[in-house]
């Protein structure tokens, strides 16, 4: 089942024919992914890569049926692409773009507070790698090759770590049933409590890698949510061990400016929440097979 | 990105903050005829650096005449300023704001911060003025008022109100603090400021309000829309190693160690530095080269990297994604030839087309130690940079 999406799920390509948008949707038909169509402004009733072209998110979901979109569209224009795959119906969308205003995601995140919840868009990203299910269906600009298919959840705020932690994974023969990023921007789609949630909710997870870092209140949030509610096993790592305090460390959100946003106070909570600890970012596949093995002794 | 105390009262003024009489002094005689041209019998002469905490640090002098005027300006132009926020190596003073002394009967504390948690611009107030804000929510945490803006609206009228009856403000001045409150709070909407500052602000003897002090940082995702703040970006109060990376498309963070890092994403680099430390070195840098690794831009980090004397030896890694390690390898190998790189250079390759990569690295005339996993790396970086610092001692 795998979340959010799957062989069939029926996607759009937001910033369909610029470069970026014609490789990764290129790269995403390849893996299997049910791309039915995109949109770029000015270009509707055209074709593109054996898809068709839209004027409008609105009119591609009338017509294709779509419920998930990806946005690949330039910072000042990104927040207003996602409010309109919220408005068109899009159930889930995956924002790439990297570089959004602060400002202009509170106003996304406010607009989309109109719908009511169980209508509301899910919305990944900004600034992230995508989603994918492996084997199944890849939103995103992942190199799919190197997530197998399997059985463990993965949330994470950074790309290439992301990618690190499904190699190292793969090394040791554990599959993903969806890896999730959620971006590594200080005001976000869907937090990792979110998320959380919904691996929870899905029977083909048995339990949850959590890759996050310095900075903002949503690995705390969501120790807090793993102690309460899950009953699957949750593990985490959490970068920027080394980060001096006040320095932004690349990603507009890693940053330490309160109490409890560095990365070993994180590490703290998370424990104290019963999440288990990857000690080193060298060991995130290590300490995912430790776990699934006693999950097995269970079965 | 930061901006200087007189900058973002200038910016504050025209939202209908008021501020104290002054004027910029880049000279002793710049600064006894700014204060001269603004009269009174008593000035600050305030050393402009992006940093808090000037006071303490003996950065703002006050002055009664012309030779205190000279004489403080002339000890603090050129002056390293250390403050607790700097650190030791301090910040270069190279302009002066002087400004008419404050009879100060009281002072608030205000500021707007982004508040990730509630994902809406938060106003912060408390009637400890002039202590910062950790200080103030460790001795007085009771007296710290907070209000959440709710973006479809902006700020009403009623919220500022409430924050200046709540700081105990005498009635007669409730309706312009009020004012004040949303004016800052419009400079920050409108500049896409990700912080402002006021501490204090001041209720003078004579029943004025004035901002004494202001702080404001800026949103670089929204300076593409923001000219005008761009033009407010004084480099010399930055790193040179990361305004020399910044100007590249570079994103670098410098740091005390000597194990140069060049990297693919913000997570994985931030890991790697971590990584590094377990290991027990120390990085000398933060560096994301983006999601394109191209050779050009491979080159670019390397020359970044190297800006750094401390340097001792440097750590490629690269999780190759959209783009493929053959590739990543050609950069590096021509990277080293070109920059004539004699420090040891330990590269990590994983992801798409790893095998080619390596055979690249291990057939060029380079000589470079290969790495096959993120621990490996890290090990094999700290070793060489031990041996590297013997061979130079």
């Amino acid at each position: 089942m795998a979340i959010y999406i799957n062989e069939n799920t029926p996607i759009l390509i937001q910033g369909f024919t610029g470069r970026i948008g014609t490789f990764h949707a290129q790269e995403m038909i390849d893996y299997g992914t049910n791309v039915v169509g995109g949109i770029t402004p000015g270009k509707g009733g055209t074709t593109h890569l054996g898809r068709p072209v839209f004027n409008t998110v609105k009119g591609a979901v009338d017509e294709t049926g779509a419920e998930a979109s990806i946005v690949f569209v330039p910072p000042p224009f990104a927040a207003d692409a996602i409010m309109e795959a919220a408005d068109a119906g899009i159930k889930y969308c995956v924002c790439i773009t990297d570089g959004i205003p602060a400002q202009d995601m509170i106003r996304v995140k406010r607009y989309m507070r109109r719908y009511k919840k169980d209508a509301r868009m899910r919305l990944t990203g900004p600034n992230c790698a995508g989603t994918i299910s492996p084997g199944k269906a890849m939103l995103g600009i992942m190199p799919g090759h190197i997530y197998q298919q399997g059985r463990i959840g993965i949330i994470g705020r950074s790309g290439t770590l992301g990618y690190e932690a499904a190699s190292q994974m793969k090394a040791l023969g554990i599959g993903i049933s969806t890896s999730v990023g959620i971006g590594g921007d200080p005001i976000n789609g869907s937090s990792f409590r979110d998320i959380l949630e919904e691996f929870e909710k899905d029977p083909e997870t048995d339990a949850v890698l959590m890759i996050g870092e310095i900075g903002g209140p949503q690995e705390a949030e969501a120790a807090q949510y793993a102690k309460e509610h899950m009953k699957k096993p949750v593990m985490a790592y959490i970068a920027g061990l080394s980060a001096p305090k006040g320095r932004r460390m690349g990603h507009a959100g890693a940053i330490v400016s309160a109490y409890g946003e560095s990365a070993a106070e994180k590490v703290e909570i998370l424990k104290a929440a019963g999440v288990t600890i990857c000690p080193t970012p060298a060991e995130m596949g290590a300490t995912v097979a430790t776990v699934v093995a006693t999950l097995k002794k269970v079965a | 990105m930061d901006i200087h105390e007189y900058q973002a009262k200038e910016l504050l003024s025209k939202f209908g903050v008021p501020i104290p009489r002054g004027g910029l002094a880049y000279s002793p005689e710049q600064a006894t005829y700014r204060a001269n041209e603004i009269g009174g019998s008593k000035w600050a002469v305030k050393a402009q650096i992006h940093s808090g905490a000037r006071g303490k640090a003996g950065g703002i002098k006050l002055c009664r005449n012309d030779s205190e005027l000279w004489e403080a300006a002339d000890e603090l132009l050129g002056k390293r300023l250390a403050t607790v926020q700097t650190g030791p190596q301090g910040k270069i003073v190279s302009r002066l704001y002087i400004e008419e002394a404050t009879d100060i009967d009281r002072e608030f504390y205000l500021s707007y911060v982004m508040d990730r948690a509630a994902e809406r611009i938060v106003v912060v107030a408390s009637a400890a003025g002039g202590m910062d804000i950790e200080e103030i929510s460790h001795k007085e945490p009771d007296s710290i008022l907070r209000v959440a803006v709710d973006p479809a609206v902006g700020m009403q009228a009623f919220q500022a109100r409430e924050l200046a009856f709540g700081l105990g403000v005498e009635p007669g001045l409730v309706q312009r603090l009020e004012r004040i409150i949303l004016g800052a709070y419009r400079a920050f909407r409108d500049l896409d400021a990700t912080l402002v500052e006021i501490n204090p602000l001041v209720i003078t003897k004579d029943r004025g309000i004035v901002a004494l002090d202001a702080k404001m940082s800026f949103d670089e995702n929204a300076l593409f829309r923001r000219p005008q703040i761009s033009e407010l970006r004084d480099k010399s109060q930055e790193d040179p190693r990361e305004t020399y990376a910044s100007d590249r498309g570079l994103s670098y963070v410098g740091l005390d160690g000597d194990i140069g890092c060049v990297v693919n994403g913000a997570g994985l680099a931030m890991a790697t530095l971590d990584m590094i430390k377990i290991a027990g070195g120390e990085p000398a840098n933060f560096l994301d080269i983006g999601g394109g690794a191209s050779p050009e831009r491979v080159q670019k980090a390397f020359r970044a990297v190297l800006k750094d004397k401390n340097v001792k030896a440097l750590l490629v890694n690269v999780f190759a994604g959209i783009n493929r390690c053959d590739w990543v390898a050609k950069g590096v190998v021509e990277a080293i030839k070109e920059l004539e790189i004699k420090l040891p250079v330990v590269v990590r390759l994983a992801g798409t087309n790893v095998e080619e990569g390596r055979k690249i690295l291990e057939q060029s005339s380079v000589s470079v130690i290969t790495a096959e996993t993120l621990g490996d790396a890290a090990e094999k970086a700290v070793a060489a940079a031990k041996s590297s610092a013997q061979a130079a001692a």
